[in-house]
This record gives C-alpha cells, sequence and structure tokens, in this order.
C-alpha cells in the first residue's frame, strides 16, 4: 500500500507544476494567432508599422515561449517520475496522444517559432507570413492532442481492461480522438488562450494610450485585441457551457459538487448564483438561486433529474459493493487462468472495478473492508464542494466580465472613441491578471472535480502514484519551487521591462524612447532607419 | 499489415532511431552548449555561438520530447520503470535542462555582463548536465537496474542515486558527453570562421579522441560485465508480461548476440570510423562532412549499446525474471500499429521540413552580423 503522504506531495508537485506551465500556454495559444492577424495586414497593406507590431508583440510572445517550452517538459516526464503506476496502467491509451503531439504539432510549433524570430530577412513576406500561421496551427493542435489525453482521463472511452497484463489497452483510437469530452474542452480551452492573449494586448496598448506614447502603434493593437477579444470571449463562454453539458454526462459527481447540489431537486434544478457551502452541515448558507435554470442548461432538457450528493451516495456505494467484486474475481483469476466461475463473475462486474479499487486506500484486501472503510470511500468519491463551488463561480463572473470589456472596447474601437474613455483604458490595463486567474481556476474546476480518480471511474489516485518516499518527493518539490520562483522572478522582469520599453525595443529608431518622445501626438511612427525586407 | 511480433521489432527500431534522432539534432546544439564558455571568450563571439542554433535548438529539443512520448506510448513499462527509479537523475536531467530555452531567449535581453555571463553557464550545465547523464543512465541500463514488480505490476526500485555513479557507468556518460561535444564542434566548424572555427578544431579533435578512447575502454570492460540472457519465455504470439520467464545472468553474455550474428560488429565498427573520419575532417576544416561522420559515430555507439542487450531493454539486477525485454515491455497491438503509422508518415515530413529551415538559416554567422542585428539576435 502506498503511504498517502506521499499520494498527497504527488498530487502538489503535480498541481504546483502543472498550474505553472498553464501560466505560459493560454498566452502561446493565443498571441501566436494575434501575430498572424497582424502579419496578415501588414503583407496586405504593406505598412510597416504592422510589421513592427508583429514584432514587438513577437518578442513578448517569445519571452513567455521560453517558458512555456521549459515547464512543459516537466510535464511529459513527471508522469513516469511519480505516477508510473499510472503510467504502466494507461499508458497503452494515453501516451498515443502525447507521442503523437510532438510528431504532429511540437515538432511543426518548435522549428517554425525559430523562423519566425529568425528569419524576417531571409522568406518573402508570404513566406514570413506562412511560417507564423504555422507556429500558430502547431501550437493549437498540440492543445487538441494534449485534451484528447486529458478527456480519457475525465471520459474514458475506446479502452478495455486487460487481466493478464493488468492494465488498460485501446479498443478504438477513434473513440480517443472523437471524444466528446476531448471536444469539448479543446475548445474552450484555446478560446480562453485566445481571451489572455487579447487582454494581454488590449491592456498594455491601454497603458500606452494612458501615457500618451506611441499613440499610433497602440491604436492598431488596441483594435485587433479588441475584435479578437470579443469573438473568444463570446466563444469561451459558449462553448463553456457545452463543456458543462459533457460533465453532466459524464462526471456526475464533478457537478454536483462544482454546483453544491448536497439534494437532488425535481427537475428542472435550480442554479445557485451565490451560496456558502458547509461541508459538515452539508448545505449551502444565504443562498440565491434562480429557479430551473441548472436542469435547463445542464440537461437541456425540462424533465431530466439531475441527481445530488445524497443521491450519488447511494450509486456510489452500490458501485464500490459490485467493484469489490470484480476485484476479488481478478485475483482469483491471475492465480488460475482456467476459473470459469471468477472469469464469469469478473465480467459481470468489470464495469465498477475503479470503484471497488477505491478501497485499497484503507485496505490491501477489499474483501474484508469494513462498513466504515466503505463510508469513507463513498465519501472519496465526492470531490471536495467548497473550492469547486468558489472556483467555478469566480470562473464564470471572469468570463461574462471579459465579454462586458470587450463589448465595450470593440464598441468604442469602432466608434473611434477609446482613446479618451480613460476608465475604459484603466479598466483594461488593471484587467491584465484576471484571464491568469480564470485559467487557473478553471483548471481547478476540471481536476479538482476529478478527484479521487485520475481516470474517472478506472483507476483511483491514490493507486496512481509511483513507490517512492515522501522524502524524495519534498526534496523534488522543493526543487521545482526553487528553479519555478528563480526562473518566473527572471521571466517577470523581463516582460516588465519589454513592456515598458514598448516598440522602442525594435531598434528601429522610430518609437517614443528613441526619439526622446518628441514625435507629435498621433503621429505615425514611420522613420526606419533597418534596411527594408 | 504486420502481426503484434513484427510490430513490437519494429518498435524497438524505430526507439533506436528516436535516440539517434535525438543525438545527431539535439546532440549538435548540446554540444555547442557544453563548448560554450570555452570556445567563445568575448560576449560577441558568444552570440556568434548562441545564433549559430538560435532558430533550430526549439525543433531539435522536440527530439527528445517526442522519444520521451514515443516510449510512453510504445514501452509504458519502461517509461514508468526507468523514470521513477532513477528518479534523481532524471530531476537533475529536468532542472539542467530547464536552463536552455530561458538561457537562449533571455541572456542577450539584458546588456548586464553579469546576466550574460549567467546565463553563459546556465546553458552550459543545461547542455553538459543533460549529455552526461543520459550516457550515465545507459551505463546503468547495462549493467540492470535493481526494480521488480508485485502481483499488480507495480514497480519498486530498491537502489540508490548514488548507486549509479559507478565507474562503468561514469565512463559510459563520458562517452555520451564527449560524443556530443565532439559533434556540437563540427557543427561549429560548418557556422563559424575564424578563430571559433579554430577553437572549433580543436575541441572536435580533443573530444573525437576522447570518445574513441572512452568507447573502446567501455568495450573492454563489457567484456567482464554480467550480461543477461534469456532462458524461456512465454510462446511468441502469446499475451505477455514481463513476469512470466526466467533470466540467467552471466558475465561476458553481452557479447552473445556478436558472436552468434558477426555482422553486429558493424556498430561498433561504425563507432570507430565515424569519430576517427570525423577527426579527420574536422582536421581540414571540412565540417558538413565531420558532421556526418560524428552523426555516423553516434549512431553506431548507440546501437552497439542495443544490440548488445537484445533483446532486454531494461534488466533488472535484482530480480533478473523481471527484467523488461522488447518483447514483453510493450502496448497492445492496436497501438503499436497506429502509432507505428503516426511514425511511419509523420517522421520524414518532419525531417523535410527541419531540413529546409536549415536551408533557409544556412551560412556562416559572423561577428559583424551579430553587431548590426543587435535587437532581433540572441
Amino acid at each position: 500500500m502506498i503511504d498517502s503522504g506521499t499520494v498527497d506531495l504527488a498530487r502538489l508537485q503535480f498541481a504546483i507544476t502543472a498550474l505553472y506551465h498553464f501560466l505560459f500556454v493560454p498566452l502561446t495559444l493565443g498571441m501566436t494567432f494575434i501575430l498572424a492577424i497582424m502579419e496578415t495586414v501588414y503583407v496586405m497593406t504593406g505598412k510597416t508599422i504592422y510589421r513592427d507590431m508583429t514584432k514587438f508583440w513577437g518578442k513578448l510572445f517569445g519571452i513567455n515561449f521560453a517558458l512555456g517550452v521549459t515547464t512543459g517538459l516537466t510535464l511529459e516526464f513527471q508522469f513516469g517520475t511519480n505516477w508510473s503506476y499510472y503510467s504502466h496502467y494507461v499508458g497503452d491509451i494515453f501516451g498515443a496522444p502525447l507521442a503523437i503531439e510532438g510528431l504532429l504539432a511540437f515538432f511543426l510549433e518548435s522549428t517554425m517559432v525559430g523562423l519566425f524570430f529568425f528569419g524576417w530577412d531571409r522568406l518573402s513576406k508570404v513566406g514570413h507570413l506562412t511560417v507564423t500561421y504555422l507556429v500558430a496551427i502547431g501550437s493549437n493542435l498540440s492543445a487538441v492532442l494534449i485534451l484528447i489525453a486529458n478527456g480519457w482521463m475525465q471520459n474514458p472511452v475506446g479502452s478495455e481492461f486487460n487481466p493478464i497484463t493488468m492494465r488498460m489497452e485501446m479498443s478504438s483510437f477513434w473513440d480517443l480522438v472523437f471524444n466528446p469530452a476531448a471536444q469539448a474542452k479543446f475548445v474552450h480551452t484555446v478560446s480562453s488562450g485566445y481571451v489572455t492573449a487579447s487582454v494581454f494586448v488590449l491592456g498594455i496598448s491601454s497603458w500606452y494610450l494612458l501615457k500618451g506614447r506611441d499613440l499610433e502603434f497602440a491604436r492598431r493593437s488596441f483594435r485587433i485585441a479588441a475584435a479578437f477579444g470579443l469573438a473568444s470571449a463570446l466563444s469561451v463562454v459558449v462553448l463553456g457551457d457545452e463543456s458543462g453539458y459533457a460533465v453532466t454526462e459524464h462526471q456526475q459527481t464533478k457537478l454536483a459538487a462544482m454546483e453544491g447540489m448536497w439534494t437532488t431537486e425535481a427537475a428542472p434544478a435550480g442554479l445557485t448564483l451565490f451560496g456558502i457551502p458547509d461541508e459538515a452541515a452539508r448545505t449551502n448558507h444565504a443562498e440565491i438561486k434562480i429557479p430551473y435554470a441548472l436542469g435547463l442548461i445542464a440537461t437541456r432538457s425540462t424533465d431530466h433529474v439531475l441527481p445530488g450528493i445524497d443521491r450519488l451516495e447511494v450509486t456510489l456505494k452500490q458501485r464500490i459493493e459490485s467493484g469489490v467484486q470484480a476485484v476479488v474475481a481478478l485475483d482469483r483469476l491471475r492465480k488460475n487462468k482456467e476459473d470459469a466461475e471468477a472469469l464469469a463473475i469478473f465480467n459481470a462486474h468489470k464495469a465498477d472495478m475503479g470503484y471497488g479499487l477505491l478501497l485499497k486506500k484503507y485496505t490491501a484486501n477489499v474483501a474484508q473492508a469494513t462498513p466504515e472503510m466503505l463510508a469513507k470511500a463513498v465519501d472519496d468519491a465526492i470531490p471536495p464542494v467548497a473550492p469547486l463551488f468558489w472556483s467555478f463561480r469566480i470562473m464564470v463572473f471572469l468570463g461574462f466580465a471579459f465579454i462586458a470589456l470587450f463589448a465595450i472596447a470593440f464598441w468604442a474601437s469602432a466608434k473611434n472613441t477609446f482613446e479618451h474613455k480613460r476608465w475604459l483604458l484603466r479598466w483594461a490595463l488593471l484587467f491584465i491578471p484576471m484571464p491568469w486567474v480564470a485559467t487557473q481556476v478553471g483548471w481547478i474546476v476540471a481536476e479538482m472535480g476529478r478527484q479521487p480518480w485520475t481516470v474517472y471511474g478506472v483507476l483511483p489516485t491514490h493507486l496512481s502514484a509511483s513507490t517512492l518516499t515522501s522524502n524524495e518527493i519534498l526534496l523534488s518539490l522543493g526543487g521545482f519551487i526553487t528553479f519555478y520562483t528563480l526562473l518566473l522572478i527572471a521571466e517577470l522582469f523581463l516582460m516588465f521591462k519589454y513592456a515598458r520599453l514598448g516598440p522602442s525595443s525594435l531598434g528601429t529608431g522610430g518609437y517614443h524612447h528613441e526619439s526622446g518622445g518628441a514625435l507629435p501626438h498621433g503621429a505615425v511612427a514611420a522613420p526606419r532607419s533597418g534596411k527594408e525586407v | 499489415m504486420f502481426d503484434y511480433e513484427t510490430l513490437k521489432l519494429i518498435w524497438w527500431l524505430l526507439v533506436g532511431v528516436l535516440l539517434v534522432g535525438f543525438a545527431v539534432m539535439d546532440g549538435h546544439d548540446m554540444g555547442m552548449g557544453a563548448l560554450l564558455p570555452f570556445v567563445a571568450k568575448t560576449d560577441s563571439e558568444r552570440r556568434v555561438l548562441l545564433n549559430s542554433v538560435g532558430p533550430h535548438w526549439d525543433g531539435n529539443q522536440v527530439w527528445f520530447i517526442t522519444a520521451g512520448g514515443a516510449i510512453f506510448a510504445a514501452w509504458p513499462l519502461v517509461y514508468a520503470t526507468a523514470f521513477s527509479g532513477l528518479y534523481f537523475a532524471l530531476m537533475a536531467v529536468l532542472w539542467a535542462l530547464f536552463f536552455r530555452p530561458v538561457g537562449f531567449d533571455y541572456r542577450s535581453k539584458v546588456a548586464d555582463p553579469r546576466w550574460r555571463s549567467a546565463w553563459d553557464w546556465g546553458i552550459f550545465v543545461g547542455s553538459a548536465v543533460p549529455a552526461l547523464l543520459f550516457g550515465v543512465a545507459f551505463g546503468n541500463v547495462l549493467q540492470g537496474v535493481p526494480f521488480q514488480f508485485d502481483d499488480t505490476m507495480r514497480s519498486t526500485y530498491t537502489g540508490t542515486f548514488w548507486a549509479l555513479l559507478n565507474p562503468f557507468a561514469l565512463l559510459s556518460g563520458v562517452v555520451s558527453l564527449a560524443m556530443i561535444a565532439f559533434h556540437g564542434a563540427n557543427y561549429l566548424i560548418v557556422r563559424t570562421e575564424g578563430v571559433l572555427q579554430s577553437r572549433a578544431r580543436i575541441a572536435a579533435q580533443l573530444f573525437g579522441m576522447l570518445t574513441l578512447v572512452s568507447f573502446a575502454v567501455c568495450g573492454l570492460m563489457l567484456l567482464d560485465l554480467p550480461g543477461y540472457i534469456q532462458v524461456s519465455a512465454p510462446e511468441v504470439g502469446a499475451v505477455q508480461s514481463p513476469v512470466g520467464k526466467m533470466v540467467a545472468v552471466h558475465a561476458g553474455a553481452w557479447l552473445a548476440n556478436f558472436h552468434q550474428l558477426p555482422l553486429l560488429w558493424t556498430f561498433p565498427v561504425l563507432g570507430f570510423i565515424g569519430a576517427l573520419a570525423g577527426m579527420a575532417f574536422a582536421a581540414k576544416l571540412k565540417g558538413v562532412a565531420a558532421f556526418v561522420a560524428s552523426s555516423v559515430a553516434m549512431l553506431g555507439i548507440i546501437f552497439t549499446a542495443g544490440v548488445a542487450m537484445f533483446p532486454f531493454v531494461l534488466p533488472s539486477s535484482s530480480m533478473p525474471g523481471h527484467s523488461l525485454t522488447l518483447w514483453d515491455c510493450v502496448s497492445s497491438e492496436l497501438t503499436l500499429d497506429i502509432m507505428f503509422w503516426v511514425a511511419l508518415i509523420m517522421t520524414p515530413i518532419v525531417i523535410a521540413y527541419t531540413g529546409w529551415a536549415y536551408r533557409i538559416m544556412r551560412g556562416k554567422i559572423t561577428v559583424a552580423q551579430i553587431e548590426a542585428n543587435d535587437h532581433s539576435a540572441y
């Protein structure tokens, strides 16, 4: 049996390194498309200011990208180092999209990103633009494949347990690829990346406008970010709903926890707008509810009952009891392959085997689990309500706030009045960190909501860890925290330095710091000393 | 199209090809990084070296990532057992690698010489330490690693980190570091000129020689090293579990394959000939030929280790019967089949556009160019 302290530390390490990685990923996903849009305008109009925009925002993108690449390494290898039983148990399925990501997406993105930075003088205009699009396509393809892998952990389709090799094996590659959980997650995740990048460009451009510098540069960047941001923010919320619908179908425990549904309501259930979940009393205080709304959104019907935690616990208990039979029959089968009776029992209960494994946290021999152990396992099978409830609400609130910000920014950009709406510019500037908050809590909802499973209904988290000691994981955790802190300081230092420098960092000679701020208000930063392509 | 056994064999070859691809592609920019503080003295010289791989290091690093992903997908038990067993060795590789992407991109963005020098050493560590440790890992795998499975196929590693640093493994580390530095020096002969090129030429002679000597000594030590031999296994074609076989261990057994099939001597011979030819071409400043020769040398050296162990890929020293072979550490037939087709189609495409990227960026990097493009170069 694995010591649960080890598992908790391994989980903490995964959470820290995954959330840290996801500080850099969304900006990369979105910036590649914003760069592609800016460069498209450059190629179509021939105005060099758009090339400068591509290069300058590209510099900030690069500072972020380097850490995205760095921290992605950790994630790929962490499955093997800290979660080796997981790697063995599901590598047959989970490994495939990771390897395909490398061959199909990551090679493309990484090879082309080099040409994006270094190829300006070596490629034709259209050639370079193609490279920029390939970077965007590569990074987004990479997200598809990672989310196919993650989607399978949320909704394990296309696979079956093999009692001889003691692992899950792929039964249909197409089921894995076209997993509805993965599709919904992909669109939601990449759109949130587009929002992140749009807020980033909008906020920094607003700062230049507030400071009255590099105005032409900032105005054009603002407009592009406002338009792209509005489309993306709408897509995040609309497709976030699709993602929620997928959760209803595949993960009832996650939905019940994030909605704080302690008891089952008659259909259609109400939506809790606000409340303070109380885990001990199993109720929400100060609840504000919209009648019928949740039932309609989550089931897209009026008569489908959404099970609350009370009803789910009854089902969970039955499934755990049934799963115990499968685990016991499997033990018999592994001792004697010819045991026909054991095979029959195993086949009858194998769909619940993962639930039986939940008891392994408390006893090596699940057949002798006591009623207390069973009660604990049932309790474990509901993810923690309060963190999910709050994370989800913060995410949704921010989602609507982004729509409001971009709708106003877009309207003001169409009317050409945004420069004078200083409150809007300040709001955009202050909002720069918000997409990071939203994407981080979004992952907390997705992954903490999947607990106590690494693969929902198949493999419990506490069985997935490697056979390591707490000290070993503590030491590596210390290493990650140290290195990641140093790297983050360097990253933020450069990000602020270059954002402050603005397009002057390109060394073209035509921008604010280079001309000593002498350019008249609104002057087009045209003069260029460098050679043209 | 292929049966399961053939697919297993193909995947053994593919993993080998990925490792050679990693050594050839990521190897030359790691070699550059390992040589950086010594071959380049001034800031501008260092920038020449960094910019010689500037557009390419990221794509090259994907060979490492893809090799990791492919082992996860095709040999999940190897991925699970080796990475959790060699825990701190892998952590050291990871932490060292952190300094490369960030070092390349951040170093020249601040003019302070202390900042730049710190990142230069970061890139050095990020290049030399993984190059050394990959060899150390290979050296340990050749001696067997202490691990075993319980009846749910959970692996437990019973060794320590310090035990990994034994003489044979350290010498294997030297082989690996030397061949990568040699390869990096040959790349620099192609991409630099003047004083940098002549320093790279000296480095190529030095590390080429070190590759030859350390590889030869490793070979001599291998004569006495305990090797593993499979005595019995489940019948071919059966679904295999790695715990159902008998394995014998005796000194010199790693040479059995060479005795059985003398054609296999080609690989060590390629290792020696490649290294010698690489040194000769480097001496004449024929960089491209030297680069090809060091690539051949690395192919020879990596496959020498691979065929010596065949069919083993991760022998267990504490429970030889639980050793992993290419027949029993693998994914299901369906997964191997799908991944085979993906690799077959995608690898040539990747090689084609990587080649195109090198063509676009070809030519010597000079100090004058760096100084003219101060704002956009690394």
